[in-house]
């Protein structure tokens, strides 16, 4: 017999269950600062006020943010299919390709709000196309996704380097990137959204892709909660068994999935390549893929879950450098170690606290509900 | 000494808010069988899980041999002589008889003396208590009821005074049950106490000397056997007084709706399972399909309904051939009027994460009364779910409910409500009382045959011999793959169970 977890209240569950691991990873992060010789308060301070106490700082926390919502619900999208898809670095990498392709055909031609859908459509389907290989296999040979994926991460990784050496770059330019886009291939800044607040973006490339990756949440939970093919995801995912058995066509549905975790990831790519830097250079995913899987972790593989847990972890890269700069001690490892701490936390041990909370309201809810909860012991 | 093996005061356990136990007083007399007795989710395991130290009991004291003991873990229970028969064998498939009852006993790093020593003590207690087996067999060439003696030898072997024994006669045919109970009995004679935890009340009333039963964690009564009966008992179980037997009018059988022809079925790793299997049910009759589990049942349910593929044969459905070899589909043949309670509701009948109304509509999900284009109708889905749960009586009455909080009579409502409601032409119907409430037994079977009634053509396969007898209008034998013979109703126990066990006719006449 297995150990039935009781219901609990909504604000628990998704609210003090992860306050309290993000406090425990903090305080663990603490310890690790005072190791080094430092105030973990001071920390602590600096990496609050680096990521939100100013106008830039906050911009550069919200275009973090971006692309880990992007990749976020790309893993979230593949777990509620039961995939693992961790080859969202490799899909972004590849969205890259896609977003350049329409750039620099189109940026010449069109002012931006035109070459805008197109950059989207080519992003998303480079990075579907790149998943789909992955997801044939798992689905017609039965090659575990998490294996394939990681391999095309590297793929990708060499593909891109000889796309950007050997075919991409302008003649004679010495660095390994496309040339600037004109005017019609860069996405507006969102200062504006900001200014409301009375904030100044500075510098930071905070842009309209955190727009999209809004509207993208949005239409994933949609998907997912709202439609047959969600419904067929997720019974695919909770029980392969229970899929067969309602006559849902596995391959098929797994393939599909691979193709919106893929495409999703591949949108990640206009964040930095349209909104930020204009052109495509290599590595411009810099981890942002793998982040991702800690998202999705956190979030539940909620779209509401999932944009806080990216805006944590944009303030984690924002902050964090902050402190690095102001810190010397506290080097930019160390604040990988403490998203590492997070991503423990929050993500593998997020069950750590449960019995116990779970037993406190247990005595609070008293003895009226229990009776009727028994038979579900089963 | 006491003159109680095992005391039990004032045992309480809760796994947060649901009170697996609460308050638990037992007693048990040494040298005595004891049965326990309760509906699924009653509590029992639970119970005797805190006995063998698998979990603490929040609450409450336990004696053993008038000692008071703290049981942490299985050890202590071992060292203090109390053994345990799991209901899924603890044992390792590719080991040895004698490997498995050394494992976790083997006395140091090196095995070579070990293994003298444990041969010599298993051939002592086989020579004890009349247990023979092979020491020398592999665990997975030999039939279930070795394997569950295997179970009770490597107790003997750890020294148990005080075995508990948890269901097990759930894979045994009525005659390997019959042997086990003489086992029991003489395990018994030689002073040893014996727990036995069942939901079967035939067997409490055949084997034991004294019965305690439970109900919603609380233990109700405990009866000298001899001085209770079976409604008697199940009423305390229950709470309230239950039909033993169903209430079923003539069958009046029509044309052929189903028609299974040279039917061939392969598992997973090759073997066959149907071997040439064929028959017929007709409209309004139940076929009934009785065996000991494994012997081919589940792959013929599961070729007829279209989630395995068979070998060779024909299935037709309403006298047209469902695409045999090549794989049906299983949503086609709902369409078609082929309705399917799996034999196994948690990994196929249902998606137990899901709300209630999501399971409602699983497989019948592309019916367009529950769509609006790609998007799902969910006002739609959840008034029907509303009105199915109403008319089956599915408590709690919550749509919204996460599946898996529904207790085990609730959850089979629900995978009935969804196949019956629909109108079909067939249905096919597995272990439909698994882990269900002798309460909920009695509405599902008065469903089934009202399905009867109604004139749908019904295929039932059940391990439960009882409940293939009480149901059915023919009865259809499997062992081995092979259909071995058909029966009616009338037959007795033992004419089915000789079939059951795969005694052929001829031997039976020789004996």
């Amino acid at each position: 017999m297995s150990v039935p977890y009781a219901k609990l209240p909504m604000w628990v569950e998704y609210g003090l269950i992860p306050l309290i691991n993000l406090v425990v990873a903090f305080l663990v992060a603490g310890l690790v600062v005072l190791i080094v010789g430092e105030s973990p308060l001071k920390a602590a301070t600096l990496l609050v006020q680096g990521a939100f106490g100013y106008g830039e700082g906050l911009g550069f926390t919200l275009y973090y943010a971006t692309n880990f919502i992007f990749t976020g619900l790309a893993v979230a999208v593949a777990f509620h299919c039961g995939l693992f898809n961790i080859g969202g670095e490799g899909q972004a990498y590849i969205g890259g390709l896609g977003v350049a392709v329409a750039c620099l055909m189109l940026d010449g031609i069109f002012p931006w709000f035109l070459t805008f859908p197109f950059a989207v459509l080519a992003a998303a389907l480079f990075g579907a196309a790149w998943a789909f290989i992955p997801g044939y296999l798992q689905a017609k040979r039965g090659s575990h996704v998490v294996i394939t994926t990681i391999m095309f991460n590297f793929i990708a990784s060499s593909l891109m380097v000889y796309m950007l050496v050997e075919v991409l770059k302008p003649l004679g330019s010495m660095a390994p990137q496309t040339r600037t886009f004109l005017d019609g291939g860069q996405l507006p800044r969102l200062d504006w959204l900001l200014s409301i607040f009375g904030l100044d973006i500075g510098g930071a490339p905070f842009n309209l892709s955190f727009i999209v990756a809004l509207v993208a949440a949005f239409l994933v939970w949609l998907l997912i909660w709202r439609t047959r093919l969600g419904y067929e995801i997720r019974t695919m995912g909770a029980s392969p068994s229970a899929a067969r058995y309602a006559g849902i066509k596995d391959a098929r549905i797994i393939i599909i999935t691979m193709l919106i975790s893929g495409g999703l990831a591949g949108m990640m790519a206009l964040n930095p390549i349209m909104g930020d830097q204009h052109r495509l250079q290599l590595d411009f995913v810099t981890g942002a893929g793998f982040v991702g899987i800690a998202v999705a972790l956190m979030g539940r593989s909620h779209p509401v879950g999932i944009i806080p847990a990216a805006v944590l972890f944009g303030m984690l890269y924002q902050g964090g450098a902050e402190i690095s700069f102001e810190m010397p001690q506290i080097s930019r490892d160390m604040i990988t170690i403490i998203q590492g701490l997070v991503i423990l936390f929050a993500g593998a041990l997020e069950h750590m606290f449960r019995p116990a909370i779970t037993a406190f309201f247990a005595t609070l809810g008293g003895s009226g509900k229990t009776s009727e909860v028994t038979a579900a012991g089963e | 000494m006491s003159e109680f093996a095992i005391e039990l005061k004032g045992i309480d356990k809760s796994f947060g808010a649901v009170h697996a136990n609460r308050n638990i007083n037992l007693a048990v007399h040494r040298g005595t069988i004891h049965g326990i007795i309760g509906e699924n989710g009653a509590g029992k395991s639970t119970l005797m899980s805190i006995l063998y130290g698998f979990y603490q009991a929040d609450r409450g004291e336990i004696f053993v041999n008038g000692e008071k003991l703290v049981i942490r873990d299985p050890n202590v229970a071992i060292a203090s002589g109390i053994g345990m028969v799991h209901q899924h064998f603890m044992l390792v498939d590719n080991f040895t008889v004698l490997e498995n009852v050394m494992l976790g006993a083997e006395e140091n790093a090196i095995l070579n003396r070990g293994i003298v020593n444990a041969r010599a003590e298993l051939k002592r207690l086989e020579d004890e208590y009349a247990l023979e087996v092979d020491p020398d067999a592999v665990i997975e060439e030999l039939p279930v009821g070795l394997q569950q003696r295997v179970e009770i030898l490597k107790a003997l072997y750890r020294g148990a005074e005080i075995l508990i024994l948890d269901e097990p006669t759930g894979v045994l045919t009525p005659a390997e049950a019959d042997h086990l109970f003489r086992i029991l009995e003489q395990l018994r004679d030689q002073g040893k106490t014996i727990i036995l935890i069942t939901h079967k009340l035939r067997e409490i009333m055949a084997i034991t000397d004294e019965v305690s039963v439970m109900r919603r964690g609380e233990m109700v009564a405990t009866r000298k056997t001899s001085e209770t009966n079976v409604e008697e008992l199940a009423e305390l179980m229950v709470g309230r007084r239950v039909l033993l037997r169903v209430e079923k009018g003539e069958a009046n059988p029509q044309g052929v709706k189903l028609s299974v022809e040279g039917l061939t079925v392969r598992d997973n790793r090759g073997v066959v399972m149907v071997d040439n299997v064929s028959l017929d049910v007709r409209a309004g009759e139940i076929v009934g399909i009785a065996g000991v589990a494994g012997n081919g049942q589940s792959e013929l349910l599961q070729a007829i309904t279209g989630i395995r593929h068979a070998e060779s044969g024909k299935i037709l459905l309403n006298g047209e051939p469902i695409n045999g070899s090549g794989g049906a589909d299983p949503q086609e043949l709902r369409k078609r009027g082929l309705a399917h309670v799996p034999e196994d509701r948690h990994h196929m009948g249902l998606v137990l994460s899901f709300e209630e109304n999501e399971n409602a509509i699983l497989g019948y999900h592309y019916d367009e009364n529950y769509l609006a284009g790609p998007m799902l109708n969910l006002d739609s889905i959840r008034k029907s779910a509303g009105e199915s749960v109403e008319k089956y009586d599915i408590r709690p009455p919550d749509v919204r409910l996460k599946t898996a909080n529904f207790s085990g009579g609730n959850q089979q409502k629900i995978v009935l409500a969804r196949e019956m409601e629909r109108d079909p032409v067939v249905l096919v119907i597995g272990q439909p009382t698994r882990g269900v409430d002798v309460g909920a037994i009695e509405f599902i079977h008065k469903r089934i045959i009202e399905m009867r009634d109604a004139g749908k053509a019904v295929l039932l396969v059940s391990v439960e011999l009882d409940e293939i007898r009480a149901l059915s209008d023919r009865i259809l034998v499997m062992f081995a793959g092979r259909v071995v013979g058909e029966r009616t109703p009338e037959a007795t126990e033992g004419e089915l169970g000789l079939l059951m066990a795969g005694v052929e006719e001829e031997q039976e006449a020789a004996q």
